[in-house]
C-alpha cells in the first residue's frame, strides 16, 4: 500500500487529479480553493500539463470546454460564486457532451457571500444554474481520502458519460489537514491515441476521416429534439448505477440524520450523543446527490420515528428527502448557514426538541 | 524564555496548534500572556478561531480583522497588534501564517524581532511533503529567512498525523529535524508529543538513548473531535 501523507484538502484534490491523468487546468482564484490553482501553477507543467490564469470564471470555464473538445482531460475549480459564474459553461459541456471535471470548494452565499464553508449551493449544483435539459452528475466526499478517490472515479464517469461531473467539496474539505493515500499515477493518453481513444474529440481530421465539430446551436428545433432524446438514456443510466450512499445504525434507530459532505461527520458524532443518552440514532449520509439515492431510503425500518436532515443551507438537501420519503416519515431541518458550522452538541440538542425528548 | 517567540513553518506543520499550547502554557507561569495572529494568508483553522477560549484564560488576542468582516480576506494586519510588542511586560507568541510568503507579514513588525528577547523558531512536520528530507526542511527554513532577514534561533519537531500519530512518527521527525540542525547549525528545541502518547515515547526515549530528545506535551486546541470521526 502506498504511503499515507499529511496533506491539506486542496493540495490533495490537485494531485489526485494529475494522478489521474489530467494536464489541462484554468482557474481563477477565489477563496477558500486558492491552493488548488497554486499547485496546478508549479506542479502541471512539470508533468507537460498546461496551467492558466484566466481572467475570469467565464474565461476560465470556455478555456476548458476548448481544451476538453480537443481530447484533453481538463480540471477546473472553483468556490460557490464563482461556479455560479460558470454555469454558461456547464450547460455548453451538457449540450455537446464534453466531459470536464469541476471542483466546488463551497462556502457561504448568496452573493458574495462569506468564506467559511457551506452547503447552499446544493440546488446550483444538481439543478444546474445552466440552461436546457441536462444533469450534472455530482459526487459529495466526506473527508480529504474519499474526496481524492471520487476525484480518480469523476474522470472515469465525465468519459464514460461524456458529461460534466462536480465534486461537491466544501470549505472544510478543502482547507482541512488530513491523512491520505494517494492513488498511483495513470499515464495521459498518447496525442497520437487520442483519435482512437476519444473518437468524438476535436483532433484534426488530416483528410483522413470526417470532420468532427463541437455544435451547441440548433436553429432546427425538430433536431434538437431528436438529439436531446438520443443523449437523455444516458441520465437513465446514470440514476440507475451511479447513485450511492452510506448507512450507519439504521437498525432500530429512532431518528435517522441525512446529511452529506463534512457535516456528515458532525452528524455521526450528534448520533453517538443520543446513544449515550438512549436515543438510537442512525445516519443516511449521501455520496452522490445527483443522481440523488432514493434506494437508501427504503433502508430505513420501522423503529425510525423521524428524519432529520444536518445541513449547512435552508433545507436544499431536505426538498429530495421529503421526496423520496414521500410522506411516509416527519422530515426536520437542523442547520446552520451563511458560513456557520453545525456543532455536534447543539445539533443533538436540537433533535431532542424535535423529538420531544425532555 | 525570550519574550517575544515568533512561530513559523510551512502550512500544515501544526503552527497554530503549538502556539496555542505554548501560550496556554506561558498563562500558566506569567501574569500577561497575549498571543498575535498574523496568518493572513490561509482563512481558516486560525488560532483567532478561540479567541474567546483564549481571552477566557486571561490571554490577550489580537489579530487582523479590525472588526469588520470585509476585512476577513484581506491580507492585511489590525495595528493593535503592536501593542505586547511595544509593552515589555507581555510574554508574546506570534503565530504566523504559512511558508515564506505567510511569513512576509513579520517585515513591518520587523524591529521587535530581532532584539535579543525575540526568538523565530521553525516548526517542522515530517509528515508534510515539502519537510520530509533534510534538503526541504532546509529550503524551506532558507526562505523564510530570505523572506523576512530574521535569524532562526531554534527547530520545533511537530512530526505528527492527526489523530493518527504515533511514536514512530515523532522519533522519525526527531532524527530528521537532528540532521537539520546539524546541517544549519540552528537547535533543535523541542519534540512535540501529545499527552496520550507520553508515556510510550518516554520508554522509547530511555531505551533508545535519545538523551537530547526534549519533549514538550501538548494538546489538541484547535481540531474539533467531529473532523476526524471515520467516514
Amino acid at each position: 500500500m502506498a504511503e499515507k501523507k499529511l496533506m491539506k484538502g486542496n493540495e490533495a484534490f490537485a494531485t489526485a487529479a494529475i494522478n489521474a491523468g489530467c494536464r489541462f487546468y484554468f482557474g481563477y482564484p477565489i477563496t477558500p480553493q486558492n491552493e488548488v490553482p497554486e499547485f496546478m501553477s508549479r506542479e502541471l507543467p512539470k508533468c507537460g500539463g498546461a496551467f492558466i490564469q484566466a481572467e475570469s470564471e467565464l474565461a476560465a470555464v470556455n478555456m476548458a470546454y476548448g481544451a476538453a473538445s480537443s481530447g484533453g482531460k481538463v480540471l477546473i475549480t472553483s468556490s460557490s460564486p464563482g461556479i455560479a459564474l460558470m454555469q454558461e459553461g456547464f450547460s455548453f459541456f451538457a449540450s455537446t457532451q464534453t466531459p470536464v471535471v469541476a471542483i466546488n470548494v463551497s462556502r457561504g452565499g448568496p452573493g458574495v457571500g462569506s468564506i467559511q464553508p457551506g452547503q447552499a449551493d446544493y440546488e446550483q449544483v444538481t439543478r444546474g444554474g445552466g440552461n436546457g435539459d441536462y444533469h450534472t452528475i455530482v459526487f459529495a466526499p466526506a473527508s480529504v481520502q474519499e474526496a481524492v478517490d471520487m476525484i480518480g472515479k469523476a474522470f472515469e464517469v465525465a468519459e464514460e458519460y461524456r458529461n460534466p461531473v462536480i465534486i461537491c467539496a466544501d470549505g472544510i474539505l478543502g482547507q482541512m489537514m488530513e491523512p491520505v493515500v494517494i492513488p498511483p499515477a495513470i499515464p495521459p493518453v498518447p496525442e497520437e491515441d487520442l483519435p482512437k481513444i476519444r473518437p468524438w474529440a476535436i483532433t484534426g481530421h488530416k483528410n483522413k476521416r470526417e470532420k468532427n465539430s463541437h455544435n451547441s446551436v440548433w436553429l432546427q428545433q425538430e433536431k434538437l429534439e431528436d438529439y436531446i432524446n438520443s443523449y437523455w438514456p444516458k441520465y437513465d443510466k446514470a440514476e440507475r448505477e451511479l447513485a450511492d450512499w452510506e448507512s450507519t445504525d439504521l437498525d432500530g434507530a429512532e431518528v435517522v440524520f441525512v446529511a452529506y459532505g463534512s457535516t456528515a461527520r458532525v452528524a455521526l458524532e450528534a448520533a453517538e450523543i443520543l446513544k449515550k443518552e438512549g436515543i438510537k440514532a442512525g445516519l443516511i449520509r449521501l455520496k452522490t446527490l445527483w443522481p440523488f439515492p432514493k434506494e437508501a431510503f427504503k433502508e430505513i425500518g420501522p423503529s425510525t420515528k423521524h428524519v432529520v436532515c444536518t445541513e449547512l443551507s435552508m433545507g436544499q438537501m431536505m426538498k429530495d428527502v421529503e421526496c423520496a420519503l414521500q410522506g411516509k416519515l416527519p422530515v426536520s431541518l437542523v442547520n446552520r448557514v451563511g458560513g456557520m458550522l453545525l456543532d455536534p452538541i447543539d445539533a443533538a440538542e436540537r433533535t431532542k426538541k424535535i423529538l420531544e425528548v425532555k | 524564555m525570550k519574550r517575544i517567540t515568533l512561530l513559523v513553518g510551512h502550512y500544515g506543520s501544526g503552527k497554530t496548534e503549538f502556539a496555542m499550547n505554548l501560550t496556554m502554557d506561558l498563562k500558566k507561569k506569567y501574569d500577561k500572556v497575549s498571543i498575535l495572529d498574523m496568518d493572513i494568508a490561509n482563512p481558516y483553522f486560525r488560532s483567532r478561531e478561540r479567541q474567546k477560549f483564549l481571552e477566557d484564560n486571561g490571554v490577550t488576542m489580537h489579530h487582523n480583522t479590525f472588526g469588520f468582516d470585509i476585512a476577513e480576506d484581506l491580507p492585511a494586519i489590525s495595528a493593535t497588534l503592536r501593542a505586547p510588542l511595544e509593552n515589555k511586560e507581555f510574554m508574546t507568541v506570534v503565530d504566523v501564517g504559512g511558508n515564506d510568503s505567510g511569513a512576509r507579514v513579520l517585515n513591518q513588525f520587523k524591529k521587535y524581532f530581532i532584539d535579543d528577547d525575540s526568538q523565530m523558531l521553525c516548526v517542522l512536520n515530517g509528515n508534510r511533503f515539502e519537510t520530509d528530507t533534510v534538503e526541504g526542511c532546509e529550503r524551506h527554513i532558507l526562505e523564510i529567512h530570505a523572506e523576512t532577514g530574521i535569524p532562526m534561533k531554534g527547530i520545533i519537531n511537530n512530526t505528527h498525523m492527526l489523530r493518527e500519530t504515533t511514536v514512530d512518527d515523532i522519533v522519525k521527525g526527531y532524527k530528521l529535524c537532528k540532521q537539520v540542525s546539524e546541517k544549519l547549525e540552528i537547535p533543535l528545541i523541542w519534540n512535540t508529543c501529545h499527552i496520550d502518547l507520553l508515556d510510550e515515547l518516554e520508554s522509547v526515549k530511555a531505551k533508545e538513548g535519545y538523551d537530547d530528545m526534549e519533549i514538550y506535551p501538548i494538546q489538541l486546541y484547535m481540531r474539533p473531535t467531529w473532523l476526524d470521526k471515520k467516514i
